[in-house]
């Protein structure tokens, strides 16, 4: 298992860069990702998107998918895509600590 | 970011209710790994965007020889739905409604509502210039979401550098 340094931690990650532990996690993290992923500054909807996908996958670690995000969370498609450009389940499971998204809806 | 966009465009020629989801599916797909997204919709396909027909799209049982009955729950292999019986009236509602239930099983949304989250997510919709001429067809038929009617000329400029993929 790879590890890489985000935000002065080191964490473990898979070979797409999904951090594979989600306790590893912490909001400087988030922080950085979302910068790296061009998601740029992180706002109060963006935290709270996050934090649905961090209760969501509780302890197992499986993110959301966006058809979860949007009928559970109360963010409808359009906001999340303008929230989190070009692929936001992705991306919003990437800054939130959590593996990749599995499901085709 | 100088990293090119990857780009994929969809021809969905066909209006039944299973002929429907490939593009759906793969266009949301595409979305969620942020490619662009194009649909022009031609002939049949056309049902897939009329306000009309949307909510109405079947399967037929009738010529489709992997429809078999164990799909329906009833144990029988490789049996399939006897072609005669499928001229039966009701049998395309039958066979359509099985579909509909399953799809909403597997929490797949239906057509139209399939449709609104891809043009949410950015996918554009395009009728096909030469079918709605000859269905007489108006851009008032069609759903919230087409961006306008093109012809196949337009199509191809708009795709330049796209993946397509016909249904």
């Amino acid at each position: 298992m790879a590890t890489r340094t985000i935000a002065g931690k080191t964490v473990q990650v898979n070979e797409e860069g999904f951090m594979t532990n989600p306790s590893e996690w912490s909001k400087e993290i988030a922080v950085e990702i979302a910068k790296e992923e061009g998601v740029g500054e992180l706002t109060p909807t963006h935290w709270k998107v996050i934090e649905f996908c961090r209760q969501d996958a509780g302890n197992g670690g499986k993110a959301p998918t966006l058809r979860r995000i949007t009928s559970v969370a109360g963010v409808t498609t359009k906001e999340m895509f303008a929230l989190f450009p070009k692929g936001p389940a992705k991306k919003v499971a990437r800054i939130s600590g959590l593996g990749k998204p599995e499901g085709c809806v | 970011m100088t990293e090119q966009t990857r780009k994929v465009a969809f021809i969905c020629s066909k209006g039944d209710l299973d002929m429907a989801y490939p593009a759906l599916v793969m266009g949301w797909a595409a979305l969620g790994n942020g490619i662009d997204v194009t649909i022009f919709f031609t002939f049949w396909g056309m049902d897939l965007i009329r306000k009309l027909r949307q909510d109405h799209l079947e399967i037929a049982p009738v010529g489709n020889t992997s429809m078999k009955m164990s799909m329906m729950g009833v144990n029988t292999g490789n049996l399939g739905i006897p072609q005669i019986a499928g001229v039966l009236p009701g049998m395309t509602a039958f066979a359509t409604k099985l579909m509909k239930d399953k799809m909403a099983k597997l929490g797949v949304p239906p057509v139209g509502e399939y449709l609104q989250m891809l043009v949410d997510g950015g996918a554009k919709l395009y009728a096909c210039k030469m079918s709605v001429d000859m269905f007489g067809l108006k851009m008032e038929d069609f759903v919230d979401g087409v961006c306008d009617i093109v012809t196949a000329g337009d199509f191809m400029d708009m795709t330049e550098g796209a993946q397509i993929i016909f249904i």
